[in-house]
């Protein structure tokens, strides 16, 4: 036990509470506001109650909002994930001729264009196609708004994945469809909980594609209505606001959950050594 | 012995064959095309134009060439958006997240498992809850009166999303983005042969030297990686408007957010498409910058 | 070779499939001409649909859930004793106003949207212009049917501006609302000043201001400024300020640019928020107007400009947002003084700024007699009493203010003394610029910029705004 050895581990147990407590002291918030009867936008011991949970069950559109952002967000993660895997394992496999531009091409417009800019042809599009007011219409959108970066992401993950498995798969006659069903997927499955994962997360929070595109309230998921938790004149009501906020985080942190301690949430990875 | 090459050139050692391997890109590809490049390509046409959604321009548009972009390229308050992403992507992305992330990683490989649990789900927690919600935790972290930032400093009264904007906006983005990085590292170290850390450490080599030396060369193509995404996402981030509105008098107003304010509070869709194809371009050019530091890998 | 081929195929395909999107999505924007009025004017099974920006259990909840609980039941069952079935849907929505402009634009200039939809009074204008909305005469197809309706007469002429646009109306109006000036009677008391205020000009503001200023931690005047509050920094604080100078901000087609009136409010701006009499930091935080509720409500702030919607909503003893116990004691108010006595626009001695919404047709509607129907059905004496539920509120009908104001002195005030002099903001497109830029010049002043300085950035964008030169005025 030197000297510098015990300031090492000094300075490194330092640095993690500094760090720790960066990340968890502006979440108090929503550990406090929901329980308060005097909510503020500040930080304080609550004035413990749970009216302000009887309240928000008693919204007519509070609950049924995550019900509705649960089917669009499980649609997009399942579509994003299935249809980035073909893409993925295609890509990393088949010398496709402008395979690159291509990806990046796509990266970048993703980027972009999921914004306010192209609000205007995603409506008229979507309204032509008889898409509006339909949640379906926005797991569609947010599914082709994901796919790139998805894609992009996998991709480097299945070029990580030794291919001496499929080989050997091959070398003993297996065909195609049984390679990548009872070779590629299992391996693969990391990977692809991670997209799912990182799909749900990236649209459970989206509120610009649902708030176009849905007109009716009964439909719109937790975001917008999150934007509707106000008062006559638009101020905010706080009495509801932390508690749905609470409320609307516990699902994605329990998929969260669920997929590390299945599978551990990486973005690489191969064969666990 | 020669070291494991895992990004070898395509191979089709499935039998996937050419026709199979575009079925297999068909649906995304087709949604993509769809939801992405269709909107942008219209959204290209909508910028030579001078569409605004209400007003005499909305019954009756008309094209006006290149004058939109001749606009943005004199606009000052656009030339202040610029600025102030190339701030918010360097400071929150390229040192922030890169830096924090990298450490993180780096530190955890050793730590004992509850504490490695422990803050990974901490950083990870900061990046799952959705934006609306951060936003408010934010807001209410650094308020003026009852904020806990001021109360743990004890300088009440401070308005930092007022005096310091893109200092609190660095902060929140490098907090809420950290995870990605930290999570991408991680597994990008499990890369590095442990062989050869050891002969570091036997050497007798610093930290330090150990980083440059022995890790650095192994992921040099994930940092590549990792810091064009972070700093794609984080140039387009929507997520500043939600703390400061583009801040007091335009001081935090980014792009994209600068883009929302011109289209939906102005109304001037014209002009705010051409302004995102302007992004569009800006984030090209990284891209491409990128490629070619890639390109210099060997 | 086989490959390349194969790619182009796809490429053909692609680009074919582009094309065809393409053109079945080309012409939202050309006239699909004049429709006949009286369309499905006999049918007898009739679909509508209301649009608003409210929701039950959000903004406006009071209003949709009226809407949903009270008003279509009625009408249903009205129109079932008249043999015709009607089914009538709510599309309601929670967002900033501005955001919902946007959207709704979106669904007008696809030819959709709710058949009758509430906007706000400034957007008649830029609406009209746009095709979104038509005049009622035409969309109803019968002038006598739209004019000899009887509720245009209880509606005072002032108020049916708010649905219409160039001297045409374009549908009924909402409620409407007046501003006055606020003060903490408690804080007056303590500063030594009287408890039955009222101002007589901009100097009697700062006199009492600086009798506040000794009082420790107390803000003394809070007029909106700056661009962090949008428009009530405009409704609260410029366009009051300036009709006290005698200039609206649109006169006989021209914008108002760096005009000596546009100066003194600016110089007024400085007066407060220079000399230590406002809170400037305040006016630049995102959530500054609410903050300014809370402080008013602990008796942190002095004197408050505000709409008739503080006194109903904010600082209502049970329900309010920023609940005072003892506001019927401890609030007062004032009407807004002109500049000096006789300063005022139209030489008034006091002056106000009212808003309001309004209820148009839209003229895509399948069922354009049936949508007349139910806008009069929606305005009638006893549908607007019911609204209220009961509340003091300002309405558009006279009778009903009469009968429901009563017991509301503050609202009566508002109703019979504020009412008669207040002016409305102009319904053009050019306006949320010009607001803009309105905010933009009290941000600057309270930032430390010249009063000159200011206005002529101001007049800068004005005249970016209103197209050219000769739309503004300045002096």
């Amino acid at each position: 036990m030197t000297p510098t050895y015990v300031v090492r581990r000094i300075g490194f147990y330092t640095l993690i509470c500094a760090i720790t407590l960066f990340f968890a002291v502006p979440m108090l918030w929503i550990a406090s506001a929901p329980f308060d009867a005097n909510p503020g936008l500040g930080v304080h011991w609550p004035d413990w109650t749970l009216e302000n949970f009887r309240k928000t069950f008693s919204h007519p559109y509070a609950m049924h909002s995550m019900v509705n952002s649960l089917l669009i967000c499980v649609t997009t993660a399942v579509a994003v994930t299935a249809f980035a895997a073909l893409a993925s394992y295609a890509l990393s496999r088949v010398r496709i001729p402008g395979r690159d531009a291509l990806l990046y091409g796509l990266l970048l417009l993703s980027s972009v264009v999921t914004g306010t800019a192209a609000m205007v042809p995603i409506f008229v599009m979507m309204f032509q196609l008889g898409l509006i007011d339909s949640r379906f219409g926005v797991a569609l959108v947010m599914t082709g708004g994901l796919l790139p970066a998805a894609i992009f992401i996998l991709k480097d993950f299945v070029d990580a994945v030794p291919k001496s498995y499929e080989e050997s798969a091959r070398v003993f006659g297996a065909s195609t469809l049984q390679i990548l069903r009872d070779v590629v997927i299992p391996v693969a499955r990391p990977g692809l909980a991670t997209i799912m994962v990182w799909a749900f997360v990236n649209s459970w929070g989206n509120f610009l594609v649902p708030f176009l595109l849905i007109r009716s309230i009964e439909k719109q998921p937790g975001p917008v209505l999150m934007q509707t938790f106000t008062d006559e004149g638009g101020s905010v009501n706080l009495q509801i606001l932390p508690v749905f906020a609470l409320l609307f985080s516990i699902p994605v942190v329990v998929l969260y959950l669920l997929v590390n301690s299945r599978y551990g949430f990486r973005f690489h990875g191969g064969i666990k050594s | 012995m020669k070291p494991a090459r895992v990004r070898g050139p395509a191979q089709d050692v499935a039998g996937l064959g050419v026709t199979r391997a575009l079925g297999f890109l068909a649906p995304a590809l087709l949604l993509i095309g769809a939801f992405l490049v269709f909107p942008a390509i219209w959204t290209i046409y909508i910028g030579i134009t001078n569409y605004r959604l209400t007003g005499l321009e909305a019954a009756s548009p008309s094209i006006v060439g290149l004058s939109n972009y001749t606009k943005a390229l004199n606009d000052a308050l656009f030339h202040n958006a610029l600025w102030l992403t190339l701030l918010f992507v360097l400071g929150s992305a390229i040192i922030g997240q890169n830096i924090l992330g990298f450490a993180l990683a780096w530190t955890m490989r050793r730590a004992r498992p509850a504490v490695r649990r422990t803050v990974e789900a901490l950083v990870l927690l900061a990046w799952i809850l959705p934006s609306t919600v951060v936003a408010y935790l934010w807001i209410a972290f650094f308020d003026r009166d009852t904020g806990t930032l001021n109360s743990i400093l004890g300088t009440q009264g401070t308005a930092w999303l007022i005096d310091y904007p893109m200092v609190c906006l660095i902060l929140f983005n490098t907090w809420r983005g950290t995870a990605f990085s930290m999570m991408l590292y991680s597994s990008a170290l499990q890369a590095v042969p442990p062989s050869q850390l050891e002969s570091a450490r036997m050497v007798g080599a610093s930290g330090w030297q150990t980083l440059r030396d022995v890790v650095f060369p192994h992921i040099r193509g994930h940092v590549l990686t990792n810091t064009l995404l972070i700093s794609l996402w984080t140039a387009n981030d929507f997520s500043p408007f939600l703390l400061t509105k583009g801040g007091p008098n335009h001081e935090s107003e980014t792009v994209p957010v600068y883009i929302y304010n011109v289209a939906l509070q102005g109304g001037e869709l014209g002009y705010s498409s051409a302004i995102s194809f302007l992004l569009l371009l800006v984030n090209l050019l990284v891209a491409l910058l990128y490629l070619r530091l890639l390109r210099k890998r060997s | 070779m086989r490959r390349i081929s194969r790619m182009s195929r796809l490429a053909v395909l692609g680009s074919a499939a582009l094309v065809l999107l393409t053109g079945c999505l080309g012409s939202s924007d050309s006239d699909s001409g004049d429709q006949d009025a009286n369309r499905n004017a006999d049918a007898k099974t009739v679909e509508l649909t209301i649009g608003s920006n409210s929701v039950k259990g959000g903004k406006n909840s009071a209003g949709a859930t009226w809407t949903q609980d009270v008003l279509i039941p009625k009408f249903v069952e009205a129109q079932k004793a008249k043999g015709v079935d009607v089914t009538v849907k709510f599309q309601g929505d929670g967002s900033d106003d501005e955001v919902y402009k946007q959207k709704l634009s979106l669904d007008l200039s696809n030819k959709s949207g709710p058949d009758l939809i509430n906007i706000d009074g400034i957007w008649v204008g830029e609406f009209a212009q746009a095709g979104y909305i038509k005049p009622l005469t035409d969309t109803v197809g019968d002038a006598a049917k739209v004019d000899g309706w009887d509720g245009w007469t209880q509606i005072p002429e002032s108020v049916q501006q708010l649905g219409m646009f160039d001297g045409k109306r374009y549908g009924v109006p909402g409620g409407s609302d007046g501003r006055v000036l606020y003060f903490n009677k408690k804080l007056f008391t303590q500063a030594g000043l009287p408890a039955d205020w009222q101002p007589q000009s901009w100097d009697d503001i700062t006199k009492a201001a600086q009798a506040l200023k000794k009082l420790p931690g107390v803000t003394p005047v809070q007029i909106n400024a700056g661009t962090a509050m949008g428009e009530a920094t405009t409704m609260q604080g410029v366009l009051p300020l300036l009709v006290g100078t005698g200039a609206t901000i649109n006169t006989d087609g021209k914008w108002l640019g760096n005009s000596t009136q546009i100066r003194q409010v600016l110089d007024f701006y400085k007066s407060i928020y220079g000399g230590g009499l406002g809170d400037p930091v305040l006016q630049r935080e995102a959530k500054g107007r609410d903050k300014s509720f809370a402080e008013f409500a602990a008796n942190k702030i002095g004197i408050l400009l505000e709409g008739d919607y503080f006194w109903r909503s904010v600082v209502e003893p049970k329900e309010g947002v920023a609940k005072m116990a003892d506001r019927d004691t401890a609030v007062g108010y004032a009407l807004i003084p002109a500049s000096k006595p006789g300063g005022g626009i139209k030489g008034q001695n006091f002056v106000s700024m009212s808003g309001g919404g309004a209820v148009a047709i839209n003229p895509n509607t399948k069922f354009p007699q049936q949508a007349w129907e139910l806008l009069q059905f929606m305005n009638s004496a006893e549908m607007v009493e019911s609204s209220l539920d009961g509340a003091a509120k300002i309405t558009q009908r006279t009778d009903v203010n009469a009968k429901v104001l009563a017991g509301d002195p503050m609202l009566n005030f508002v109703a019979t003394k504020v009412l008669p002099i207040t002016q409305y903001r102009p319904g053009l497109a050019e306006y949320p610029k010009i607001s803009a830029a309105l905010q933009q010049a009290t941000a600057d002043v309270v930032g430390g910029k010249s009063t000159d300085a200011a206005a002529k950035t101001y007049e800068t964008a004005v005249e970016a705004a209103a197209g050219s030169k000769d739309k503004v005025t300045s002096n």
